[in-house]
């Protein structure tokens, strides 16, 4: 006795309500997301392959590719050790004032790049203490590579930490303490138990950090001084180039910076894969 | 040193391990806070302390600096408003639903963190100028985008839809579907299970979304300044406002803007603590 | 409320969950559905509720069917596993949530929603708690506010999956008991689904058990314990033990010697006897008994349970024997059941 009785799953709507609600995400997605995505290509192109490799490899946007190269080279890293460091120390201990440290941590996220620009500008500019110590001592911070890297490091400052903080929570501290029971020593640990745990998780974090380094505009643009060649950054010299109305070049080097963009969202999905999307789901960026 | 591990019983500052490097790490890890983060932004306090108050007051409620923060306040509160109501839908979508192309979707939702905000900026103006691709639908219709208020909000989108789809999805994930079965067995029919069991159980996730996102809109440069036209007064936002400060080396003008709004940024974090700790008590998760 | 289960198989997918199932509940009845995990107890109970619908077959509630009809519509009472609370309302909110969401004339009003949610928490014992989250009871608690939320809607039939599961023993033990007087007070129909045999023939009326998709036996609990009428039946249900026999003429026989017991009208051949280690004597006569050599033995509280090599140490079987025994290791016993049961060899 075969009956054909279509009654509705309690946990779902109709395919209805589930294609129109599907639609409406998607139209928002492509208006918010797609389109402007596909625009920095498209201008980036709009004057053909040649006028986009003229533009990339200009001596200014060359020399803006360097500096972000370099900053990207000092910053990582140290937002790298840095992150590891802090990680240990909240995971694998208990200790007061724990959750206050790790609010301190996520502090960057909730402040105005422009005033992570305005902190070093008041820190080493004219009539700060600091800025006329080092300027005595041949080092100039502000409108400088140095100033570019501070801001940088305070805006990047806890991707690498955000990310391994509830990944070596959930984790434990078993693993350790069985190492050091059979005789590893800290470093040993370190290196043989605890990174291999948390290695995807790092490099997911070092690939956010690297992505938001390489694009940070609003505080490298108060501390920069947009000397050219100098001191401008990718992001700047896009600015510079756009407001020049050399929209093509800008957008030249802005599908660079997109395109990068892009590597990072495509390595983070492969990330997800391997090591399980709970831990890759990070949210404050 | 009192915050030595002390002698006295009953209370430790930390719990014994066995694991080493508590130290150093910590150490580490503090100095650096120090001299990247929390000294940088002592600076801040110090620099608008020196002010005086009359002298921070006066430029706090300067006209344009009141109309600049104005701006900043009811564009990231609209932003993150629209992205909390398209951001669930997304978020719903995602989780609930089955259809091609989902892992891409889900996968370019994290665009906003990985796009430099200065090429969302320039890419959203080339979109939503006047002559852009969809600009010039709304040009006859004398509506403007760019270069208006409408255009920052635009951009505040861009940059805090993540916040809610991310916040949101997790929470959505872990639901549990006995609970909707439950509300189906008592009666409830699709629409009142979502309206009345569902979104309030995702109402904390929502609000910290809905916060993270306004958090980050209020401060938004990059994207902003392209497409905002910066009209004093009209579509001039707080941030570009301490940047002309800076240019000017009017320090004290940018300083005070600076508190004003570092003040705001710290109410903003407070808030969504508050959410989590009063979520995970009542209904014993968090957002 | 009857409920009648006709000829009901379902899949999912390819794969077969119930096999042409029947069964008839009487109004007022408090059933078990008894099986392991994946005999598809939780299937059936799922389809009679409605959150599932069967691939063939009917279900009816009285003189109507029931499988025309939404879950929403059938008004039923369903107690999860996990309770399944809303986590965001408090225990009131919860309780008259299935009153608050009926439409237009059928929703009582505002303060009859309320006292008939006070009235139901009284009943299960949990005036006081009114105004806590879920998140703020006992497990214990959760389980009796869950189950005063399915009272409130009136529902015709109340359905458990795994009531207990999710409770330590002790709250277990006076749930249980407690679970009967409501059910006496509410005259209910009562399905509950459950792994724990002893709940099942502890609580109900008649116990349903399931195996791999199909029933294997339904009756009254002294029924399927006492007359087991499977081999899966007499080992799913109490301790079981189990020796290969011949059948021929009548007699059951042991590796060629005979046991002394009647077969009549079981047929001739291969065979497998069943019997519950207590429901044995100890024979002197080794020669019409099973004899077994003790191979271990342990104390239980108030017998001695003994495993005995019989066969020239083939088989193992398991009997009870009074603790004041002399047996030892190695001592030679000779015993038959008083109770039991033979079923061919598959």
């Amino acid at each position: 006795m075969a009956r054909n009785i279509r009654l509705p799953d309690p946990t779902t709507e109709s395919g209805t309500v589930k294609w129109v609600t599907i639609a409406v995400a998607g139209l928002f997605m492509a208006v918010v997301l797609f389109i402007p995505l596909l625009a920095v290509f498209l201008e980036a192109f709009r004057l053909g392959a040649g006028a986009f490799l003229a533009a990339i490899t200009e001596p200014d946007a060359l020399a803006a590719i360097r500096l972000t190269l370099l900053v990207a080279a000092i910053s990582v890293p140290l937002n790298m050790v840095f992150g590891v460091a802090a990680a240990w120390a909240i995971a694998k201990y208990e200790f007061k004032g724990k959750a206050f440290l790790t609010t301190l941590i996520d502090l960057p996220f909730s402040v105005s790049p422009v005033i992570a620009g305005l902190v070093y500008v008041l820190l080493f500019g004219s009539g700060s203490v600091l800025g006329p110590i080092f300027n005595s001592a041949g080092l100039q911070v502000l409108f400088a590579v140095p100033g570019v890297v501070l801001a940088t490091l305070f805006v990047t400052f806890p991707f690498v930490a955000r990310e391994l903080i509830p990944l070596m929570e959930d984790q434990g501290t078993g693993d350790e303490e069985a190492a050091i029971s059979l005789g590893a020593g800290g470093w040993q640990t370190f290196w043989r138990v605890t990174l291999p745990n948390i290695k995807w998780g790092l490099l997911y974090g070092v690939l956010l950090c690297n992505a938001r380094v390489m694009g940070e505009f609003g505080a490298v643009s108060v501390v920069s001084g947009r000397l050219r060649g100098e001191t401008v950054t990718m992001p700047l010299q896009i600015e510079i180039l756009y407001n020049e109305y050399n929209f093509s070049a800008a957008f030249a080097v802005a599908a660079l910076l997109a395109l990068l963009a892009l590597v990072t969202l495509i390595l983070k999905a492969l990330l997800e894969r391997v090591y399980g999307r709970d831990h890759a789901g990070g949210v404050r960026h | 040193m009192s915050l030595a591990p002390s002698s006295r019983r009953g209370w430790r500052w930390k719990q014994p391990s066995v694991i080493p490097g508590f130290g150093l790490t910590l150490g580490f890890a503090i100095v650096y806070l120090c001299l990247i983060v929390l000294i940088p932004l002592a600076g801040v306090g110090w620099r608008s302390a020196a002010l005086g108050w009359e002298e921070f007051w006066r430029i706090g409620t300067d006209a344009r600096v009141l109309a600049a923060l104005r701006t900043s306040f009811w564009t990231a509160a609209l932003a993150a408003l629209v992205n909390a109501v398209f951001g669930v839908i997304v978020a719903w979508v995602l989780v609930r639903y089955e259809f091609p192309g989902r892992r891409i979707v889900d996968a370019v939702v994290d665009l906003p963190f990985a796009l430099p905000t200065a090429v969302a900026g320039i890419a959203l103006t080339a979109l939503y100028a006047p002559t852009g691709w969809i600009g010039q639908f709304f040009a006859p219709l004398g509506i403007r985008i760019a270069y208006t208020p409408i255009g920052i909000v635009i951009a505040l989108i861009f940059i805090g839809l993540p916040f809610v789809v991310r916040t949101v999805q997790p929470v959505l994930e872990d639901f549990d579907r006995e609970v909707e079965e439950a509300a189906a067995t008592l009666g409830a029919n699709r629409l009142q299970t979502i309206v009345s069991i569902i979104l309030p159980a995702l109402f904390p996730a929502i609000l910290t979304g809905f916060a993270l996102a306004f958090g980050r809109a209020v401060g938004e440069y990059g994207s902003v300044i392209f497409i905002a036209g910066n009209i004093p007064y009209v579509s001039e936002i707080a941030p570009l406002l301490i940047v002309m400060r800076l240019e000017e080396f009017n320090y004290p003008a940018a300083t005070a803007i600076g508190a004003i709004m570092l003040i705001l940024a710290f109410i903003v974090l407070f808030a969504v603590n508050l959410i989590q700790t009063w979520s995970r008590g009542r209904y014993g998760h968090g957002a | 409320m009857d409920v009648t289960v006709k000829n009901v198989r379902k899949e999912f997918g390819d794969f077969p969950a119930l096999h042409d199932v029947s069964l008839d509940i009487r109004s007022g009845e408090l059933i078990a559905l008894l099986g392991p995990s994946g005999s598809g107890k939780t299937t059936l109970l799922r389809l009679i509720a409605g959150l599932d619908f069967p691939t063939e077959g009917a279900i009816y509630f009285g003189e109507d069917d029931a499988s025309l009809k939404s879950v929403q519509e059938r008004n039923i009472g369903f107690v999860f596993q996990h309770y399944a609370l809303f986590r965001h309302m408090t225990v009131l909110d919860n309780v008259g949530f299935g009153l608050k969401v009926r439409k237009g004339r059928n929703r009582p009003a505002k303060p009859d929603i309320e006292k008939r949610a006070r009235d139901l928490l009284e009943f299960v014992q949990l005036r006081g708690l009114e105004k806590r989250y879920p998140n703020q009871l006992s497990g214990g608690q959760r389980q009796r506010v869950a189950l005063a939320r399915a009272l409130a809607i009136e529902p015709k039939v109340l359905l458990l999956d795994e009531p207990f599961g999710a409770l330590d023993a002790q709250v277990r033990k006076e749930l249980r008991r407690w679970l009967r007087e409501v059910h006496e007070s509410t005259g209910h129909t009562t399905v509950f689904v459950t792994h724990d045999q002893e709940e099942a023939l502890e609580l109900a009326d008649r116990v349903v058990v399931m195996s791999q998709g199909r029933i294997e036996q339904v009756g009254k609990p002294d029924e399927v314990y006492d007359r087991p009428n499977s081999p899966t039946v007499f080992s799913f249900i109490g301790e079981s033990s189990k020796l290969p026999v011949s059948i021929n003429r009548g007699q059951v026989y042991f590796a060629d010697r005979p046991l002394g017991l009647d077969a009549q009208g079981s047929a001739d051949g291969e065979a497998e006897l069943f019997f519950r280690p207590h429901d044995i004597e100890i024979v002197e006569d080794a020669g019409v008994a099973i004899v077994g050599i003790v191979a271990a033995s342990r104390r239980t509280a108030g017998t001695r349970q003994v495993e005995l090599e019989v066969g020239g140490a083939k088989e193992r079987v398991e009997i009870e024997i009074p603790v004041d025994h002399p047996a030892t290791a190695q001592t030679r016993i000779a015993f038959r059941p008083k109770r039991w049961s033979v079923f061919p060899s598959r």
